[in-house]
């Protein structure tokens, strides 16, 4: 646990993600953006771009390769399709932060939950409205962050989907090392325990470097 | 009795999906299916069912089309530590392998013989038929610029993320399409700590893996090694072949091995049904 000493009321932006919706801000070069997960076990699936060249983008392998591990802490650098750190993780009260498993969608739920669950809402399509009011389109969606979502990868390959480990009002902290387009779906998945069967706010904060 | 524990468990507006969560993982441990009894493909191909055959020298890359019903083989003829690949709908390029519901779907992050690439819209790209190492990693990626200098102090040498920007540009489209990749022959686990460890010796000269298309597809396959092989810098040839594999019978492994495989499979047959091609 890397705990942060930032004070709320210093943020110059602060806003609450309603359950279910998508968000996203430009965050600058050495900006700081908290993620609060408000009521605990509620997974924030993240992408980052350049925000002066959406063509770099987070890269999920890369970010996992660099530090030699699946798993999203204080101290990942994330790091972009070009190699480069978009930002750094300063602080996190959780820990383990999937970027293995990716975005929820309808089309993959068919096939995880049945083919009745094809008229849901999901990660994805919260991704490719908010990437649409930048321009972008689903093929600029790559694997993301599951920020709170605990997905153990375990030694003989079994992976899936377990309770979160996040308590009411844990956050990460991320400093940003390039100027960044942060794009956030609040996920709406109720078909598995990513959001312990309930989806709830988060909270976005920002502060200046 | 098991109806009113379950009901006791599982509570709140989502209890019937929670209770469907947990008979799933339960079944995905179960593994209804050993997959030992995925039996494979003849090691050698008779000479008429091959319809290419191609080399890759060390550090390059190929598109190839490979359509529905063919079977990709990728010869690892020298023993290279990993050779990586993207795949899209060749009829729609927009989806592509999709490595995080790959690995999701089939709760497993071991993608070995009997086990299935999925695309990003719930259809099997292509199923693995044949693999004689059985270690494939989705999750740490391939090579770049980046990784050679870290790993080789060389960011010129060649890579599998450049590889696939130039394939990429070659078939109308450009890096952003570029996604998460899979890389064969790379025996990359997860110790008890969350650290990737390369875990043993990795393939042998002959080693293959064979990929049957279950949709149109363009393959992209860069021969660099994965960026966490030991070693000197060292890629060597690889053979690629396509040929004209059996179409699947009614109990296919890959088809029917799990219930997400199966309704995977329900979904191509609803897309080609809708394309007038089944």
């Amino acid at each position: 646990m890397t705990l942060s000493n930032r004070h709320e009321e210093q943020a110059f932006y602060d806003f609450t993600v309603p359950a279910l919706r998508p968000w996203s801000h430009v965050v600058k070069k050495g900006q700081i953006l908290r993620i609060v997960d408000l009521e605990g076990c509620q997974a924030v699936d993240t992408l980052f771009y350049n925000a002066n060249d959406y063509s770099e983008r987070y890269s999920a392998q890369d970010t996992a390769r660099a530090q030699g591990s699946p798993y999203v802490t204080a101290g990942t650098k994330l790091i972009s399709n070009e190699g480069n750190a978009m930002a750094v993780v300063i602080a996190d009260t959780a820990g383990n932060h999937d970027t293995s498993a990716g975005a929820c969608s309808a089309e993959a739920n068919t096939v995880r939950f049945g083919h009745e669950t094809r008229y849901m809402h999901s990660c994805r399509d919260n991704f490719v409205l908010e990437l649409a009011k930048h321009g972008m389109s689903k093929r600029d969606i790559v694997s993301n962050i599951n920020f709170f979502m605990n997905v153990p990868v375990e030694e003989d390959g079994t992976l899936a989907i377990v309770d979160g480990l996040s308590k009411p009002g844990d956050y990460v902290e991320i400093r940003a090392e390039m100027d960044v387009l942060c794009v956030i779906s609040n996920c709406p998945q109720v078909n598995n325990p990513c959001n312990g069967f309930n989806p709830t706010p988060i909270r976005t904060l920002i502060w200046e470097a | 009795m098991a109806e009113a524990s379950r009901s006791e468990k599982y509570t709140g507006p989502y209890a019937a999906q929670q209770e469907r969560y947990y008979r799933l993982f339960g079944g995905a441990k179960a593994k209804a299916r050993d997959f030992s009894e995925a039996t494979g493909n003849p090691q050698t191909l008779p000479g008429d069912l091959v319809r290419l055959r191609e080399t890759v020298p060390g550090g390059w890359a190929l598109a190839l089309p490979v359509a529905r019903g063919e079977t990709l083989r990728i010869v690892n003829t020298h023993a290279t530590p990993g050779v990586s690949l993207v795949i899209y709908n060749a009829r729609d390029t927009s989806e592509r392998f999709n490595a995080g519901d790959t690995v999701k779907i089939q709760w497993n992050a071991r993608l070995s013989r009997g086990r299935v690439l999925f695309s990003d819209m719930g259809r099997v790209l292509a199923s693995i038929t044949d693999d004689s190492y059985g270690r494939n990693d989705a999750l740490a990626g391939g090579s770049s610029q980046a990784s050679n200098a870290d790993k080789y102090g060389n960011a010129a040498l060649r890579n599998t993320r450049d590889n696939f920007i130039l394939l990429a540009s070659k078939h109308g489209l450009d890096k952003r399409d570029v996604p998460p990749c899979l890389t064969l022959f790379a025996p990359v686990g997860v110790d008890g700590a969350g650290r990737f460890r390369w875990e043993g010796e990795g393939a042998a000269p002959g080693d293959y893996v064979d990929l049957r298309a279950e949709l149109d597809l363009l393959v992209f396959v860069s021969n660099a090694p994965h960026p966490l092989a030991p070693g000197a810098h060292d890629p060597k040839d690889i053979g690629l072949l396509v040929w004209k594999s059996p179409p699947p019978a009614a109990d296919d492994f890959c088809r029917t091995a799990t219930e997400e495989a199966i309704r995977g499979f329900e979904n191509n047959a609803r897309y080609l049904a809708a394309l007038g091609e089944e």
